[in-house]
């Protein structure tokens, strides 16, 4: 235990030992440097003027927003749907690619560890990639427009489905596996009988969950050409038309409620 | 009615017909769920118009992409990427730790087995709005009112990390063990040191995991904000991608890429180490 003397001679007790605490010390003071460099190359970076005019800026665009324009509503039904639209089939095209990933990634269904390997950076690089970027670059590709959109929806959830299948595939008892083989069942019919019935709750669960996601970052993709709600905000920023802006902000708002409770409704029947 | 159903398949098993349980019991509800996702998925896609002139003609710009991952060009652009990474990286750094920072509060707060109701209430609704909004809309405004460039996006990933951190940190709060909370009060402990004592050891491996986990999505929206001219190593891309340059925009997809691959080791790391 820890304990100094007091020059009276007589014991105290210590929480942590010296070479604990110069340690801690040291770990700390790294951290702290690192932090203020790290402020220091933002705060150069940084035109102060403008932040010093930010509460007049702030004030000035709530004035802008304020009575929002509500009949510009009437607009935002169409790329509403294509909202949804790009969410929904984007989720369920991800789904469907990520799927069979899953399976070659775990470890107890995956026919080969390199093919294992494979299908990892699969779902570490779909992961890594937000899905702006993906609608970046397949803006690029395909051309603007609500196809864009789908596909990368798509490519961006088959990381977060794929990751959470695996996982869950790995965690499946394996005695089912077992009886299943012991009548001669073959690969595919164990997969078939023993596997996915034990799966099937967590795939649903996780394929509402990233539903509930993509309907938050579909709203957004616009913003680079992608498609739907964010294709007339990035037009009323640009027209510097901000009173449609609050409009925009109300109905995103108000869809990423709704949807939030749809999924979590629906996720707590089936779990 | 389902003991019938259960007879029956028990009876035509006997008889060698056997059919696995479906996932849904109610075969009216199966067969409606099935009809909705038919008739949207044909109301959808009859919605959705393809220019497929257009998509024949990227396809050759698609074959380019494919085509600079296997030789990414990391040289022309050097200097710009390497800004650009650094500015995403500190912008990383300091929005974790200030939002980290700000969180607490705000999830003792938001914690109903320590909190008033009032309080419980504001920190809720911080927690509300912070989460519903994506970063690049915060972005959008932060950089209106900032002005462009890596404040305004150090200032959007830690509101966004408020929100995450504040929501899990509560959360886990109002699931701790109370007897270790009655104990520390019963020796005539004060707020501070009932904190300190009895529920900041119990949240403390968590909460380093949960900041670690945050530092890796902060990184990964922190090259998506320079977009809108937030900072950071998108803007980079963005501009790469507009002037086609694919080498430089695989040379950037590549670097992100390995960079959270070793944060999320690191943080895996951590949390193991922290457990």
């Amino acid at each position: 235990m820890p304990v100094s003397t007091s020059p009276q001679g007589a014991p105290l007790w210590q929480r942590r030992t010296t070479r604990a605490q110069w340690l801690q010390f040291a770990a700390w003071l790294l951290g702290i440097s690192l932090f203020l460099l790290c402020w220091k190359v933002i705060s150069d970076n940084t035109m102060w003027v403008f932040v010093e005019d930010a509460g007049r800026q702030g004030s000035d665009l709530i004035s802008r927003m304020m009575p929002p324009r509500w009949e510009y509503a009437n607009v935002l039904w169409k790329p509403m749907w294509d909202t949804l639209n790009i969410a929904t089939l984007g989720t369920a095209l991800g789904i469907v690619m990520a799927f069979p990933v899953a399976f070659l990634a775990a470890r107890n269904t995956t026919p080969h560890p390199l093919i294992r390997s494979l299908a990892l950076t699969i779902i570490v690089s779909s992961r890594s990639i937000n899905s702006l970027i993906w609608a970046m670059l397949l803006v690029t590709i395909l051309g603007p427009g609500v196809l864009a959109g789908i596909i990368a929806i798509a490519l961006r959830s088959i990381g977060f489905v794929g990751k959470l299948l695996y996982e869950a595939i790995e965690e499946i008892h394996p005695t089912p596996v077992e009886a299943i083989s012991a009548t001669g069942a073959s690969r595919l019919q164990v997969m078939n009988y023993a596997v996915l019935p034990q799966v099937m709750p967590a795939f649903a669960g996780i394929s509402m969950y990233r539903w509930d996601i993509n309907i938050r970052e579909s709203t957004v993709l616009g913003l680079v050409g992608a498609g739907g709600i964010g294709l007339q905000l990035n037009a009323s920023i640009n027209s510097l038309a901000w009173n449609q802006v609050s409009v925009i902000f109300v109905m995103i708002f108000a869809t990423v409620l709704v949807s939030e409770w749809v999924s979590a409704r629906v996720r707590h029947a089936i779990i | 009615m389902s003991s019938t159903n259960s007879l029956a398949r028990q009876q035509a098993a006997r008889e060698g017909h056997w059919r696995r349980l479906p996932l849904i019991d109610n075969p009216r509800v199966r067969w409606g769920l099935v009809l909705g996702a038919m008739v949207y998925l044909v109301l959808a896609l009859a919605s959705v118009e393809v220019n497929w002139a257009r998509v024949a003609e990227g396809a050759g710009r698609a074959l380019n992409f494919l085509g600079a991952f296997l030789q990414p060009d990391f040289v022309s652009r050097q200097s710009d990427i390497i800004a650009g990474l650094l500015e995403s990286l500190t912008m990383t750094l300091t929005s974790t730790v200030i939002g980290v920072l700000l969180a607490i509060p705000v999830g003792l707060g938001a914690a109903r087995n320590i909190s008033p109701l009032p309080i419980y209430a504001v920190c809720r609704a911080i927690i509300a709005v912070s989460r519903t909004f994506q970063e690049i809309i915060i972005a959008i405004l932060f950089v209106v009112m900032f002005g462009f460039g890596p404040f305004a996006g150090m200032l959007t990933l830690a509101f966004a990390t408020i929100g995450f951190m504040a929501k899990l940190l509560a959360e886990d709060i109002e699931d701790l063990d109370w007897r270790q909370v009655e104990a520390v009060r019963a020796t005539g402990a004060s707020w501070w040191q009932t904190m300190n004592h009895a529920i900041q050891p119990q949240v403390m491996p968590r909460l380093i995991g949960l900041s670690m986990y945050r530092l890796d999505i902060n990184f990964r929206e922190s090259s998506v904000i320079g977009i809108v001219g937030a900072g950071g190593i998108g803007a980079t891309l963005n501009t790469s991608l507009s002037r086609y340059e694919y080498g430089t925009s695989a040379a950037i997809l590549l670097i992100i890429i390995a960079i959270v691959l070793m944060s999320e080791y690191a943080s895996s790391y951590v949390r193991r180490w922290t457990q």
